[in-house]
């Protein structure tokens, strides 16, 4: 990179921090109001049930009790959209079926919300809450989306029939793909459930709205991770409010992993409700409420062929995916199983042929949308479980048949991009490099004698791979309307530089965890040559930021990063003329470097600082030029970006109760360059524990009834730290070649690559042992994987 | 949610808590790790709660003729922490140490664990384990009931209506006596889906104890009838592994099935008498 | 009915009328607007609002206000002594230990009581002494890399000051 000054590459302590280990962190929650009121949702206890009456005379009679609003009272205003279209194979546009902000007809899912309770107190809404009565009558439910589409299933909703969203494929005809499966010398088949994930940030969704009637002015704080999507979503689609007497704020937030990424039914709804009461309203969900209705997350189920030739070359793939939506469409729920999973199964490999068929399904079940990865974990899933169980079907060995098979290596720029079967174009990618240096990290050969040396002791060893890429940096606005996205997925980058040469850059991505205030800090401080400490990076609030796509999709520093860069290129520019006027040379014989602006060749200069006031006091100033020296860039990327990046788990699993135990986990991972490495540890640490978590520990079930019967941290079980060991991370720098930075996003990785590894490794152990296992079911808990030891 | 409005009382004597919760709706509050979750989801709605923390005699832990007694509002913390336990009754030191999280151990007290019973808690297998006696007191005046009494069914003890539990009493175990607690733990909740305790005398007597299995802690006597009294080898801990569960209705749930929990049973009772032998 | 409460925090002495069913948590939020301590869950699992009281760590959405009458209690607000970081906010920040934040004061807070009692902890112990606090972000790798920064720091300075006494 040219001009850097110091700043890129370097593990800069995080500016932010400060506030947080103080106590001074700014969430929704810590916001009270003038006149601040609360509100408390009657939510069905049943999976699906006809709402016959609801009764709230006694509730609105009682202490505190300022509003109760039923689905009755919100019927007239729009549903919750969806943001994403899918369309059936024949072209037919996917069932999309009315969100309610309150339900008035029917329940379809336990945390289908019936009436919200307003009130001067929480505890005075709480107890009003407790007294509205409401009749229901029980219908049968179905939670599971294989079973939703069968004949006879009971129907979510009435306008779509077998429960079907869509259906959807992707990939070469399925004829070919056949035949080429038919041809193949060995066929490795899985049939297995990815299952639905609950997010769990540890901030619960807050919101506070409130309407200043002299104004005519709404202002909404929520902890979202995309304030300007929510606003526009809000304001066109669901209330018809204007869109410009919104206010819309994302303070702190406390994590997010996708699923804060959506408008919720809570933020139409206590916007509408400040409207008609004129005061400030506020809602913490409590944990338990969170459980069911927070968007989860994966849920698919699923069925894999992967043919192989007699070399352990890959020769077709052939995907079906039933993909559970839950009861209704959430903001991205459709994109999630389709092009964020479909697109992904070429993964590292040269595979010829490969044909996906995906159908989403409504169940009684809380909507599922993005969990970080969002449909390239299990993309990745289903190609790292069926290479490892080929591998050893055929007797290989896992690390080998992936070298065999991997994509060689493309910088992207001399050597073109990498034309997918799922229609991608890779970006640049040296995938056996990863592997080679993971293999490195771990001391494989070492590993394998000691596997064998366990497989009489009380515990067995095993090993498993996983080497995975993803598509980030979402995303090319065209790409991603012509997939069917209803929005376009650029980014804004406003950099202000102020009269006295500090630096106020306003950037529409969203930071609940990643650092942005740090990292991109150092990138504007490193263009610049300037210092960090004169640099402030704001976001999160509508009326500050001109527009803004948010945080998801690893997109924040590809994207937003990049259209920071675009306006700060403007700023050099005009500062080149500025300067060149001053120092009385032309432009064209000005350079930028170290915070200088120098005419080339001379010792006449002028620093950033004195430009930036000459802007603002612009005494001695060219004649054609506006004073002041800020700019706004939209940036919209020409393609995704294509992390990638290998991911090994060693396991000792206890023979006498199953148990598993991780002793390792290794991650070389390849997020293109790097701005601040320690932001990109940190990103890797807490994905692989994410993803760690749904191997082992984590996954949401629902009975028969459609109740979520672990809908607790009593019974979901959530990583902790004596669950997991250090990850030992490791790095590979293959640049992004189509974005000024080079960087391709590092939030998903950790997620993306650690479930399969993990699951494989367990494996791997049973197998040492020549116990005749395919399968073990997610999470894989003592009890299963004992079980699968039994054979 | 927020917990149903209650009035709330600080006890400053045992008579007084008694008096206390003898009107209608009162319920002792210790450490109140067990309860205040129950109030937090609406599961228990007192109208008092008699907070008897303050009580000091009910925090001691003394060894006083031949027993060794514990005050019921001793927290797990203090417990496990305790030189006396430490020494004498090694097992509940451990055990005490592995129940919920540290600030869990701070608060929740063995009298609390013991009158909510929860089936798998781990102080009823370490009391009946010990042969212990649970002091209680109520408006007829102290009685003591003996463990193996205590516990009557799901979260269901024989404590009568307006007592409370004031001490647990140990006969303090001979010297030579060992002990072991195993525990499996359930991954989320951190409660046991199977806690073993086991004590040895140097007569060979040994004691059996099982939490997490069934609807209520239990002591496993036929298991008992294998090893106590007799030598302490592979072939007597496989038979007596193999004669436990006979009888027991074993739960089954989320994390474990009723063949995996009767198996973990065995297994578990297996590493407690490998650890005393 | 309320019941008066009078109690210390951070080293300010203060009293309230409150109901018996609020939760400490609550008091120290919503009446003192000592926001730092955090609420995340409902079942006393996941450490978000742990304090320190009595000296001891404590989660306080578990316990009511009124049994926090005459209590000494130190927030996170109040662990920084004038101005100065403790060494347990430095090596969170110097080690990445945090990355949303909202974890984050229930995790210095347990670190604050594990110190105390174990000034020199292993690996091992400072993953047992966080099983009541839950973190999403970190993957706990850097939070013990922060707790064994902090306890280098503090028995350093521990051995300083002990060197200046002798």
């Amino acid at each position: 990179m040219s001009n850097t000054n110091g700043f890129i590459g370097k593990s800069v302590k995080r500016v932010e921090d400060k506030r947080f280990i103080t106590g001074h962190g700014h969430y929704t929650d810590d916001i009270i109001l003038p006149r601040q009121t609360f509100a408390i949702f009657v939510r069905s206890h049943y999976a699906h049930a006809k709402i016959l009456d609801i009764d709230t005379a006694a509730a609105r009679t009682m202490p505190g009790v300022i509003a109760i609003y039923t689905g009755a009272d919100v019927a007239h205003i729009n549903g919750v959209p969806c943001g994403w279209q899918v369309n059936f194979k024949n072209g037919d546009i996917m069932k999309e079926p009315k969100h309610p902000l309150l339900v008035a007809d029917k329940a379809r899912h336990v945390g289908d919300g019936v009436a919200i309770v307003i009130a001067e107190s929480k505890e005075e809404a709480t107890e009003a809450a407790q007294a509205v009565h409401v009749e229901y009558e029980e219908l049968p439910c179905v939670v599971d989306a294989y079973k939703a589409v069968q004949p006879g299933a009971p129907q979510v909703h009435d306008d779509a029939p077998a429960n079907t969203s869509f259906d959807w494929a992707l990939g070469n005809p399925i004829e070919e793909v056949n035949a080429a499966l038919s041809a193949s010398a060995h066929v490795t088949t899985l049939e297995f459930v990815n299952q639905r994930m609950v997010p769990n940030a540890i901030e619960p969704r807050s919101y506070n709205s409130s309407y200043d009637p002299s104004t005519e002015k709404y202002t909404l704080y929520t902890s979202s991770q995309n304030p300007h999507l929510i606003r526009l979503l809000m304001c066109a689609f669901v209330l018809g409010i204007p869109e410009h007497k919104v206010r819309v704020v994302s303070p702190d937030v406390g994590g997010g992993f996708g699923s804060k990424i959506f408008h919720y039914a809570e933020e139409a709804l206590l916007t509408w409700c400040s409207g008609k009461i004129g005061r400030p309203i506020k809602w913490t969900a409590e944990r338990s409420e969170s459980f069911v209705t927070d968007a989860h997350g994966r849920d698919h189920v699923t069925k894999a062929e992967m043919g192989f030739d007699k070399n352990g070359m890959i020769t077709a793939l052939r995907v079906k995916t039933f993909a559970n939506l839950g009861a209704y469409l959430s903001t991205l729920g459709p994109c999630i199983p389709t092009w964020l999973h479909g697109t992904l199964l070429q993964g590292l490999y040269t595979t010829p042929k490969i044909n996906v068929d995906v159908t989403g399904v409504f169940t009684n079940t809380t909507a599922v949308d993005a969990y970080r990865g969002a449909g390239r974990p299990e993309a990745t899933y289903i190609l790292e479980r069926l290479v490892s169980l080929g591998a050893h079907e055929m007797n290989m060995d896992p690390a080998e048949i992936r070298f065999k098979n991997f994509i060689p290596p493309f910088n992207g720029v001399s050597e073109p991009g990498y034309v997918t079967q799922v229609a991608l174009q890779y970006d640049s990618g040296n995938y056996e490099g990863v592997l080679k240096k993971g293999l490195e990290k771990l001391g494989y050969a070492e590993l394998l004698k000691k596997q064998q040396e366990a497989v009489n002791s009380d515990k067995l060893i095993g090993i498993g791979f996983s080497t995975y890429i993803e598509a980030c940096g979402v995303a090319p606005s065209a790409v991603a309307g012509a997939l069917g996205a209803r929005a376009g997925l650029y980014e804004v980058g406003h950099v202000r530089v102020q009269p006295t040469g500090k630096v106020s850059v306003y950037t529409g991505a969203h930071s609940h965890g990643q650092g942005h205030e740090t990292t991109f800090a150092q990138v504007v401080a490193d263009r610049l040559g300037i210092s960090m400490d004169d640099v402030i990076i704001e976001h999160g609030d509508t009326e500050s930021v001109a527009f803004g796509m948010g945080t998801y999709g690893s997109r924040s520093l590809a994207v937003g990063g990049s259209a920071i860069v675009k306006s700060i290129d403007k700023i050099i520019e005009k500062g080149k003329k500025i300067a060149a006027h001053k120092l009385e040379a032309s432009a064209d014989d000005i350079e930028f470097a170290s915070g200088k602006f120098t005419v080339k060749g001379t010792d006449k200069s002028l620093g950033f600082g004195d430009v930036a006031l000459t802007a603002y006091v612009p005494h001695i100033y060219p004649q054609d030029l506006e004073p002041g020296l800020d700019f706004s860039s939209f940036y919209d990327p020409t393609n995704f970006t294509y992390p990638f990046g290998c991911h090994i788990a060693v396991v000792e699993v206890d023979k006498d109760t199953g148990k598993v135990t991780l002793k390792r986990f290794v991650s070389i991972d390849d997020v293109g360059n790097i701005i601040n490495p320690m932001i990109v540890d940190g990103q890797i640490h807490g994905g692989v524990v994410q993803g760690i978590g749904q191997a082992l520990f984590e996954g949401a079930e629902y009975d028969e009834h459609g109740q979520l019967t672990n809908a607790s941290y009593m019974n979901y079980c959530m990583p902790r730290a004596d669950d997991v060991p250090m990850i030992e991370t490791g790095t590979q720098i293959t640049p992004c070649p189509h974005n000024p930075l080079g960087v391709k996003g590092a939030g998903e990785a950790g997620t993306i690559g650690s479930t399969p590894a993990v699951v494989n490794a367990v494996l791997d152990a049973l197998w040492s042992a020549g116990h005749n296992v395919k399968d073990i079911r997610m999470p894989m808990t003592s009890e299963r994987v004992w079980t699968a030891m039994q054979l | 949610m927020i917990p149903v409005a209650f009035e709330f009382q600080k006890a400053k004597t045992v008579d007084e808590a008694i008096a206390a919760i003898s009107g209608s709706g009162g319920k002792i509050l210790a450490g109140g790790h067990s309860l205040i979750p129950a109030l937090k989801l609406r599961l228990s709605h007192p109208e008092k709660l008699v907070d008897i923390t303050g009580i000091a005699h009910l925090k001691g832990i003394v060894e006083k003729d031949g027993e060794i007694i514990i005050g019921a509002a001793c927290t797990h913390a203090k417990i496990s922490g305790h030189k006396l336990i430490q020494e004498k009754l090694t097992y509940m030191a451990k055990g005490a140490s592995l129940i919920g999280d540290p600030q869990v151990r701070n608060y929740g007290t063995i009298g609390g664990s013991l009158a909510h019973a929860d089936p798998a808690a781990d102080w009823p297998a370490m009391v009946l384990a010990a042969d212990a006696e649970i002091e209680v007191q109520g408006p007829q005046g102290k009685r003591k009931i003996k463990a193996k009494d205590f516990f009557t069914g799901f979260f269901s003890i024989a404590l009568h209506d307006h007592e409370l539990i004031t001490a647990i009493h140990i006969p303090v175990p001979p010297a030579g006596t060992k002990s072991s607690y195993q525990k499996f733990i359930q991954p989320a909740s951190r409660f046991a889906i199977v806690g073993c305790a086991v004590m040895r005398f140097p007569d060979g007597k040994t004691n059996i104890a099982f939490t997490g299995v069934s609807d209520h802690a239990f002591r496993d006597h036929p298991a008992e009838q294998f090893v106590s009294g007799k030598e302490l080898n592979e072939s007597s801990i496989n038979a007596s592994a193999e004669a436990a569960m006979v009888g027991v209705r074993i739960s089954s749930d989320h994390y474990a099935s009723e063949v995996y929990r009767n198996h973990l049973a065995k297994v578990y009772l297996k590493k407690a008498l490998r650890e005393v032998s | 009915m309320s019941m008066n409460i009078s109690l210390t925090v951070n080293g300010v002495r203060y009293s309230h009328n409150v109901e018996p069913r609020l939760l400490l948590v609550y008091y120290l939020r919503d009446v003192l607007r000592l926001t730092g301590t955090h609420v995340g869950c409902d079942t006393s699992s996941c450490g978000a609002c742990n304090i320190i009281l009595n000296g001891k760590a404590t989660k306080s959405c578990t316990l009511l206000a009124v049994q926090a009458d005459n209590a000494v209690i130190t927030t996170i607000e109040g662990l920084a002594k004038d101005g100065e970081l403790h060494p347990l906010q430095e090596g969170f920040k110097q080690c990445h230990g945090l990355q949303c934040g909202f974890c984050t004061p229930g995790m210095i807070m347990t670190s604050v009581d594990l110190l105390q009692w174990n000034p020199d902890p292993t690996e091992m112990e400072i993953r047992e002494a966080l099983e009541g606090n839950f973190c999403r972000c970190t993957g706990y790798h850097n939070i013990v890399r922060a707790i064994q920064y902090g306890a280098e720091k503090m028995s350093a300075i521990k051995s300083t000051q002990k060197e200046a006494i002798v």
